[in-house]
C-alpha cells in the first residue's frame, strides 16, 4: 500500500514538495538529472535556444508552452514565460536565470534555496514543455579525454 | 546567417559548455569547505540532497519505519576555465552513513580530492578505499593543522597504504594557490590513467 505522504524517490511529502504538487519524478526523465547537467533555455516553440532574436522559419514542434505568445522583441522577451499560467513562479525563476546563462542543476538548487529532488522535478516539467533542455542529462561513463585534461591543467595554472 | 539553418540540432548552441567535476572528501573539519572556498570563483554553494536509505539497517530508533529519508548538505563551487569548459568542485557530506550518496555524485567525476588530518588519519580511510574501489583517480591532501606534527608526505604515504601512483601533497586548505596545485595534482594523476590506458588498447608505437 503507498502512503500518500511518502514518496519512494524523495522521502515525506514536505513544504518544499508542495510546488512540485507532490511530484518527485518528472514525466520526462527517469534518470536522476546529473547535478552538474546544464540546463539550457530553449525559445517555447522548441526551435533551438533562446536567443535574443527570432527567425520564424521552420516547422513547429509540438508547443507545449501552450499560452506562450512569441515575444516580439528584446524588451519583452521574458513576458511569454510569465505569462504561461501552467507554470509555478519557481518554474518561471529557472527559465529566467537559464536565460541568462545556462545552469547547472546544483547551482540552481543552491541559488533558489531548494532541494536537489524539487529542482530536478521542476527542471523535468519545463522540459516536457519545451521551456528548456538539458546537455548531457546524465554523466558520461568515460573520463574527458585527454585535450580537455589539458586543457583543465592549464586553466587552473593561470589560476 | 547560416546558424539559422542548424537551430535544431546540437551545433544549434556553439556556446555550450562542458562541465566536469572533482570531488573533494576527508573527515569531519578536515578543510573541505575550506578548499572549495579557496579556488572557487563564487563562494562555496550549498545545495541539499534529499535521499531515500531503502535498504539501510535500521537505526537504533525502534518503531521508526525501516526506510527513512535524510537531507543531506554538499558544498560546490565553480571554476570557470574558458568558455566551454566549467569545473564544478563538490565537498562530499562527511558522515560515513552517507558513502551511499558518493555514487551519484562520483558517477563521472574527473578525479577526487581525499584531505587529511595527520592527527586523524584513520578518518581519511574511507574516502581513500572508496575511490580505490572504483578506480577514480584521487590526490592525497595533507592538510597541516597548527599544533599538529608535521610528517613527510612520505611517511603519510607509507602510513595510509597508498598506490605509488596515488600523488600525495602537503599543503594548506585556506591557500589559493596550494588548493589550486592539489587540483592540477588531481588532473594530471586523471590524465596519466588515461594515457597508460590509452597505451593498453592501442598497439605500441613502431620504434
Ligand atoms: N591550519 C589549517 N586550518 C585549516 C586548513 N583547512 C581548513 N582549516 C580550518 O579548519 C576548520 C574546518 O574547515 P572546514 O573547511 O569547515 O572543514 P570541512 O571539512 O568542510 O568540515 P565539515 O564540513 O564540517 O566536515 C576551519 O576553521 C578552517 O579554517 C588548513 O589547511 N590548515
Ligand atoms: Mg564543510
Amino acid at each position: 500500500m503507498t502512503d500518500p505522504w511518502f514518496d519512494d524517490a524523495a522521502g515525506p511529502v514536505v513544504r518544499p514538495y508542495a510546488m512540485t504538487r507532490g511530484r518527485t519524478r518528472s514525466s520526462s526523465d527517469e534518470a536522476r538529472l546529473d547535478l552538474i547537467a546544464l540546463v539550457i533555455a530553449q525559445s517555447p516553440d522548441g526551435e533551438g535556444d533562446a536567443k535574443p532574436q527570432e527567425d520564424a522559419a521552420g516547422s513547429g514542434q509540438g508547443d507545449g508552452g501552450g499560452a506562450a505568445v512569441r515575444p516580439d522583441g528584446g524588451s519583452h522577451r521574458d513576458a511569454d514565460v510569465i505569462a504561461d499560467s501552467t507554470l509555478a513562479p519557481e518554474h518561471v525563476d529557472i527559465v529566467l536565470r537559464c536565460r541568462h546563462a545556462p545552469q547547472s542543476v546544483a547551482e540552481l538548487a543552491a541559488e533558489l534555496d531548494l532541494p536537489v529532488g524539487v529542482v530536478r522535478v521542476l527542471v523535468g516539467d519545463l522540459i516536457d514543455s519545451e521551456w528548456v533542455r538539458v546537455s548531457r542529462p546524465v554523466p558520461p561513463a568515460e573520463l574527458p579525454d585527454e585535450s580537455i585534461l589539458r586543457e583543465v591543467i592549464d586553466g587552473l595554472r593561470a589560476l | 546567417m547560416a546558424f539559422g539553418r542548424f537551430k535544431r540540432g546540437a551545433a544549434a548552441s556553439p556556446a555550450e559548455p562542458v562541465t566536469l567535476k572533482i570531488l573533494v572528501a576527508g573527515g569531519f573539519g578536515v578543510g573541505k569547505t575550506t578548499l572549495v572556498g579557496s579556488v572557487s570563483e563564487i563562494k562555496p554553494l550549498r545545495t541539499e540532497e534529499t535521499l531515500t536509505e531503502a535498504s539501510r539497517p535500521v537505526d537504533d530508533t525502534a518503531g521508526v519505519e525501516a526506510k527513512s529519508t535524510t537531507t543531506v548538505a554538499m558544498d560546490f563551487g565553480r571554476i570557470t576555465i574558458n568558455d566551454s569548459l566549467v569545473l564544478y568542485l563538490f565537498g562530499t557530506p562527511g558522515q560515513d552513513r552517507f558513502w551511499f550518496l558518493w555514487d551519484e555524485l562520483a558517477q563521472g567525476a574527473l578525479g577526487a580530492v581525499v584531505l587529511v588530518d595527520t592527527r586523524r588519519l584513520e578518518d581519511s580511510f574511507a574516502g581513500i578505499d572508496y575511490f580505490e574501489r572504483r578506480r577514480i583517480p584521487f590526490t592525497v591532501a595533507v592538510n597541516h593543522f597548527d599544533g599538529a606534527d608535521v610528517y613527510p608526505a612520505e611517511t603519510v604515504r607509507e602510513a595510509l597504504d597508498l598506490d605509488p601512483e596515488v600523488p600525495i601533497m602537503v599543503g594548506d586548505a585556506r591557500n589559493r594557490e596550494s588548493a589550486r596545485d592539489i587540483l592540477v595534482s588531481v588532473v594530471e594523476h586523471a590524465m596519466r590513467r588515461a594515457t597508460s590506458a590509452a597505451q593498453q588498447h592501442e598497439p605500441a608505437p613502431a620504434r
